[in-house]
């Protein structure tokens, strides 16, 4: 019963035998980003002295975390064989919601990104678990749904909500601890849990085992309803933390951002070794993933003379080399 | 027992509600759109107004009517924006050489990212949202780097086009109109549109069966970027000006919530282009008469996502699962 049939092709059978070539394969497909991200760091620090000064590492590293909490979501929702195209939107009416809640305090700031945005998430989730709806259309819907909320709040985007200065809120986004952004140290501890709950506790094996086959889940007992409708909840609530967040960092809930937010982050998802068809994949690699994105970005800006939009260019180039590389991959894997 | 029978007959009811829905439910929400206008909105029975929806609604429908094939063929196509970018902006490099020249550009360039979307799906067997994702940003970018900035397009010709009309009709409604009924007759009559059919009900079997899965689907992306091209250029013809930063943002999401809302199921195996049609100009009438009835653009929005789920939900469970 999967929504993509094609996805019953690469499910996550063994591999006949686990010869040298395929293990090599194997851990080519799992950290080919990292290997990447490694060799384009020294050869951009070799080639740019601004690129790893602790100015501008730092700043990639804040800017980083906030796509990097949405992709720890996604990542979920992908190794379950779905897909979330709210969470740009629902990013933003996060941050919009923090920013305005950030005058009544930190604890509303929080909380009430957190229940919307959850809200979002857990309503797409209940269309597609209960309902059986498919992931793709839902959460476009729900993008639209929460962008249509975040305009109606903000006047049809004319009016900006500021962060109260010097709250306890703001420190959130722009403070430091040992020298490091909070923001990181917050994505750092999420990524953590996010890793343990995958990899060590009973939902996380629900989780792999609804993407990789989901009436073998359903037969041997996983609750798939259950665990599908928590998987895009988590995702709605990571959107919109991820958003106040930014939101703290930027002083302001600002409503032009998000717009494409969701692809970059399935992008970063994907690049990280995660199969979009579900039942395989690690947050690990999604970090990975997010990293080469903005190092990438960043290098792009290094070599001043090209602008944002051969940033696009080599964004989606390599990102085809990424998923022909990937799918090759688990091609080989499949058939030795 | 009277009471176990009714209770049997109510999901064969419900069934029979969704399948009727799914099948008309379309023409029924643009006929009562229309109607609650004609009854509620002043000034709506204007030919000048008919005229102005139908202008609005053209581009979306041509880039949709592609978007309903590759839908068909079980795939989706996010690039069809970017398409119409890159379009704008080969139209904007060429018109030096006039009109024609240009339009055999722009269609090349469309044609050039529906084949890489194509060869990537079939050839290498990259799932189609990754492949036209990675292409989206990619030929969006391209756009930009072949055209930084906006663009006038002074050009009788191309001002005929854009404002010009016959009988009373514009040429860029008869020419979504043209091409709606050559797609419908392709995907109906067409030895190509039943191997596209078979090849979105099952890619397995329709290998077995010999099909040429491989060029149908190239064919499939290769005609998705031509008719994204080419609504491009009808809307730069329109605009009297190249953009390439903004032309065909989040078009496609319109089309494929109007190929959705028109009763095509994602899972492929079907094709409706009649409901594609009426999709779009469903939305574009929700989208109008809310507007008029002076609420936000934020509420359009709201409205466009409920209308969604309500067309997916009247089609889940139908088509092959």
């Amino acid at each position: 019963m999967k929504d993509e049939p094609v996805a019953v092709a690469y499910g996550p059978e063994e591999p006949a035998g686990p010869g040298r070539g395929e293990r090599l394969s194997a851990l080519a497909q799992q950290h080919g980003a990292l290997v990447a991200l490694i060799a384009i760091a020294a050869v951009a620090s070799l080639s740019f002295d601004s690129f790893a000064t602790t100015g501008n590492i730092e700043n990639m590293a804040v800017s980083s975390a906030f796509l990097a909490i949405v992709a720890l979501g996604m990542t979920f929702v992908i190794i379950t064989g779905g897909i979330d195209l709210s969470v740009g939107s629902v990013f933003v009416l996060g941050g919009v919601l923090a920013a305005w809640g950030s005058r009544h305090g930190t604890l509303v700031a929080l909380l009430l990104p957190l229940a919307v945005c959850g809200l979002f998430g857990l309503v797409n989730g209940l269309l597609i678990a209960r309902l059986r709806l498919a992931p793709f259309i839902v959460t476009l819907a729900a993008m639209l749904g929460a962008r249509g909320v975040m305009l109606s709040l903000t006047d049809e985007g004319a009016d900006t909500y500021l962060v109260a200065d010097g709250s306890f809120f703001a420190d959130l986004g722009q403070g430091k601890l040992l020298g490091i952004g909070v923001p990181v140290w917050i994505t750092a501890a999420l990524f953590v849990a996010g890793g343990i709950l995958l990899r060590r506790t009973r939902f996380g094996q629900h989780v792999y085992a609804v993407g990789g086959n989901e009436d073998a889940a359903a037969l041997m007992g996983a609750p798939v309803a259950r665990t599908k409708t928590l998987v895009y909840t988590l995702n709605g609530l990571l959107a919109g933390f991820a958003g106040a967040l930014n939101a703290a960092w930027l002083d302001s809930g600002v409503t032009i951002l998000g717009y494409g937010m969701e692809l970059e982050a399935i992008a970063a998802v994907v690049i990280g070794g995660t199969l979009l068809s579900g039942g395989m994949g690690f947050v690990g690699g999604s970090l990975v993933g997010v990293l080469l994105l903005k190092v990438i970005q960043n290098v792009i800006n290094q070599i001043g003379s090209l602008d944002s939009a051969y940033q696009q260019v080599v964004s989606g180039g390599f990102l085809v080399v990424v998923v022909i590389a990937q799918t090759w991959l688990a091609r080989r894997r499949r058939a030795p | 027992m009277a009471d176990l029978t009714l209770r049997r007959a109510l999901p064969a009811d419900r069934e029979r509600v969704l399948r009727w829905l799914q099948e008309y439910g379309v023409y029924a929400g643009v006929a009562l759109l229309l109607l609650v206008n004609i009854a509620f909105t002043p000034h709506f029975l204007s030919a000048e107004n008919f005229r102005t929806q139908a202008v609005q609604v053209a581009p979306v429908v041509i880039v949709a009517l592609g978007m309903a094939l590759a839908i068909g063929s079980e795939g989706v196509d996010l690039s069809v924006g970017s398409v119409m970018a890159l379009s704008t902006s080969l139209v904007a490099l060429y018109m030096g050489y006039g009109p024609w020249i240009a339009l055999i550009v722009a269609i090349a360039g469309g044609a050039a990212v529906g084949l890489a979307n194509g060869s990537l799906i079939a050839f290498i067997g990259v799932q189609p949202i990754v492949a036209t994702l990675a292409l989206m940003v990619g030929a969006r970018g391209l756009a930009l780097v072949l055209l930084p900035q906006l663009e006038d397009i002074r050009d009788p010709g191309m001002a005929t086009l854009g404002s010009g009309e016959f009988a009373g009709v514009p040429y860029v409604v008869l020419i979504a109109v043209a091409l709606a009924l050559v797609v419908a007759f392709v995907v109906r009559r067409t030895t190509f549109g039943r191997q596209l059919l078979a090849i979105g009900d099952s890619r397995p079997a329709a290998r077995l069966a010999g099909l040429p899965v491989r060029r149908v689907l190239i064919v499939v992306y290769v005609v998705c970027g031509v008719l994204a091209a080419v609504a491009g250029f009808l809307a730069t013809a329109r605009l009297s000006a190249s953009d390439p930063t903004s032309l065909g943002n989040l078009m496609e999401l319109s089309a494929i919530t109007a190929v959705v809302v028109g009763g095509t199921p994602l899972t492929g195996g079907r094709v409706r282009i009649g409901g594609t049609v009426a999709g779009a100009v469903l939305i574009q009438l929700l989208t109008a008469t809310l507007i008029k009835h002076d609420l936000e653009p934020s509420w359009t929005q709201i409205a466009q996502a409920v209308v969604i789920i309500l067309a997916v939900y009247a089609a889940r469970e139908r088509g092959k699962r």
